[in-house]
């Protein structure tokens, strides 16, 4: 078994609050190998988002992180100030749930695709322009020179959400930690920003943390699912979405509106935290 | 089948037409009409100043002894001071003075202010501290007493009063942009660029300082009314420019002496030109406040 790309073992991150503490991240282990893509699913406030801000070291400081953070080896937790910068700019690209917040809105898209390539990686202006029309192409974006000159107000969430994607490519990382990347883009715009995500990483072997809502979605682009609850993972493996154990995970899949069915009432999660306890106390 | 009734095209090419106009917005747009009105006032005084030598009708500086104190005429079309000179020509070339001292004040203020602010917000915590009591400090001080202090020390000259009160404009502008780049580094494009793995000055010059501009040339503008008054009181006093250079200030400090001898003209020409200068500033400023604040 090779080293895996991505490692983290039993994560926790404590929030130090006035009554005493809150975990809100709770034993977190999972492995990502490289070109593999793990679906990460739960409800909102299980620590989905939170588990990404983590691996990036993006947590407000106010959190206390403890276990263990691996990138290719390297312990991301111990990282001094320069490795993680070169660690966020060319070995993880975050792709986010709302492109429109998350792209400076008074920078051209060109400014915007290119800026970090030119600024940090000492590119030639010319050359990551022409790097980004060639991948503004490959997701999908028609006249990319266009594109290049527009601001971000004139383009629609579904191709901002591409602009988003050719700039994390254009990194070539060895990662994709996606946020919800669909939420904020309707139907059609969201089976097509997703095949286009899928698509290119597969084409280019990266491995994928995929954060969503959708069990189906995460099930048909991931090699894996796991399942957060409460600030930790109750089940995880290539099993979860035809043949899952857990209770809670079994409660979710039956809570899903089927097509081919009607029903009267859609069946009401039962799970929560006393049963999570409960359960939690029986297994130790 | 349902076809698009008249009134939802009619409410769509609304939204269109409003927002074509709000992309190719133009400066008349932006200033409102009063705002316009001022700007095209103080275009003209600008530009009468920076031409001076062309359309100043008299060397502001020859005095006509023999015409000295006469009253508006042909040949003098505010007529002359109590050397003689030609009162026009001191306007115009006063006016050169006027703009220019504030006009530096301003932008030393503006500079050291901004980068100031940007250094605060980015870094928080005990230098933002440092830096926000610092600025809590100058504010308190009124901008003339840096004068008179900077006076005190080098002597007085358009130098050195310019150099004070510099100093006592920055929180003016510091203040205002350090609010509005904090609230700017909150924002999720921050943190993305963060996580492009750009460096803090890389995102406070490239990512914050462009958001906040608009901010910065409003204050700008708007604190430049402010300076243009206190260096023409410090004139007035004495204490900035220094005779025989064609000042407004001092312009009015010189023709209060002659408004006891019956001859106020060169008092209220002077005086009026810095109200008229000084309210141009002022409303635009007031209107580049306004648009900064609905963009967001």
């Amino acid at each position: 078994m090779t080293e895996p790309l991505l490692m983290l073992d039993d994560v926790r991150a404590t929030l130090r609050l006035r009554g005493g503490h809150q975990t809100l991240l709770d034993g977190v282990s999972f492995e990502i190998h490289a070109g593999e893509a793990l679906g990460l699913v739960g409800e909102s406030g299980s620590g989905k988002s939170l588990t990404t801000r983590a691996i990036t070291r993006m947590l407000d400081p106010a959190f206390r992180v403890s276990g263990e953070i691996a990138f290719d080896g390297t312990s991301v937790l111990a990282m001094n100030q320069a490795a993680l910068r070169r660690y966020r700019s060319t070995d993880v690209g975050m792709i986010f749930q709302d492109p429109r917040a998350h792209v400076n809105p008074v920078h051209r898209v060109g400014d915007f695709l290119t800026e970090a390539l030119v600024r940090e990686r000492g590119v030639d202006r010319r050359e990551a322009e022409r790097r980004a029309v060639v991948l503004l192409d490959e997701v999908g974006v028609r006249n990319p020179e266009q594109r290049l000159r527009q601001y971000p107000h004139e383009l629609s969430g579904g191709l901002l959400q591409r602009v988003m994607i050719a700039s994390v490519l254009l990194a070539e990382p060895k990662l994709i930690l996606a946020d919800e990347p669909t939420t904020a883009l309707d139907v059609t715009a969201q089976s097509d920003v997703m095949a286009i995500l899928d698509e290119q990483r597969r084409a280019r072997g990266l491995a994928l943390l995929f954060i969503t809502h959708d069990l189906e979605l995460a099930a048909a682009c991931c090699d894996r699912l796991a399942v957060m609850y409460a600030g930790e993972i109750v089940e995880q493996g290539a099993h979860v979405y035809h043949a899952p154990t857990h209770p809670y995970t079994v409660e979710l899949l039956g809570a899903r509106p089927s097509i081919d069915q009607r029903v009267d009432r859609l069946p009401v999660l039962r799970y929560d935290r006393e049963t999570h306890e409960l359960l939690k106390a029986e297994a130790s | 089948m349902t076809t698009p009734s008249t009134t939802s095209l009619a409410v769509a090419r609304a939204a269109r037409e409003r927002r074509s106009a709000g992309f190719a917005r133009t400066t008349a747009d932006r200033l409102g009409v009063v705002g316009s009105i001022a700007a095209g006032i103080l275009l003209v005084i600008v530009l009468a100043a920076v031409f001076a030598p062309i359309v100043a009708p008299y060397d502001p500086d020859y005095p006509d002894l023999l015409a000295s104190l006469s009253g508006p005429s042909p040949a003098h079309l505010l007529g002359t001071d109590a050397l003689g000179r030609d009162i026009l020509s001191r306007l115009i070339w006063g006016a050169r003075i006027t703009l220019a001292g504030p006009g530096l004040v301003i932008l030393i203020a503006t500079v050291i202010g901004v980068l100031l602010a940007l250094f605060a917000a980015w870094r928080r915590g005990r230098a933002d501290t440092v830096i926000t009591w610092l600025l809590d400090v100058l504010f308190a001080v009124p901008g003339i007493v840096f004068g008179l202090i900077a006076v005190a020390i080098w002597g007085p000259s358009l130098v050195t009063v310019v150099c004070g009160l510099a100093i006592a404009y920055i929180p003016y502008v510091a203040r205002v942009v350090r609010g509005a780049a904090l609230r700017e580094r909150n924002m999720p494009y921050v943190s993305a660029a963060w996580l492009q793995g750009q460096s803090g000055t890389g995102i406070t010059f490239t990512q914050i300082l462009p958001n906040v501009q608009p901010i910065v040339i409003a204050q700008a503008v708007s604190s430049l009314g402010f300076a243009v008054i206190e260096l023409a009181a410090l004139s007035f006093l004495g204490l900035g420019v220094q005779p025989p250079t064609a000042d407004l200030g001092l312009m009015v400090k010189s023709g209060f002496d002659s408004v006891l001898r019956g001859h106020p003209t060169e008092a209220i020409a002077a005086g009026a030109l810095i109200v008229v200068i000084v309210w141009c500033v002022t409303v635009i400023g007031d209107r580049l406040t306004s648009n900064a604040r609905s963009m967001r």
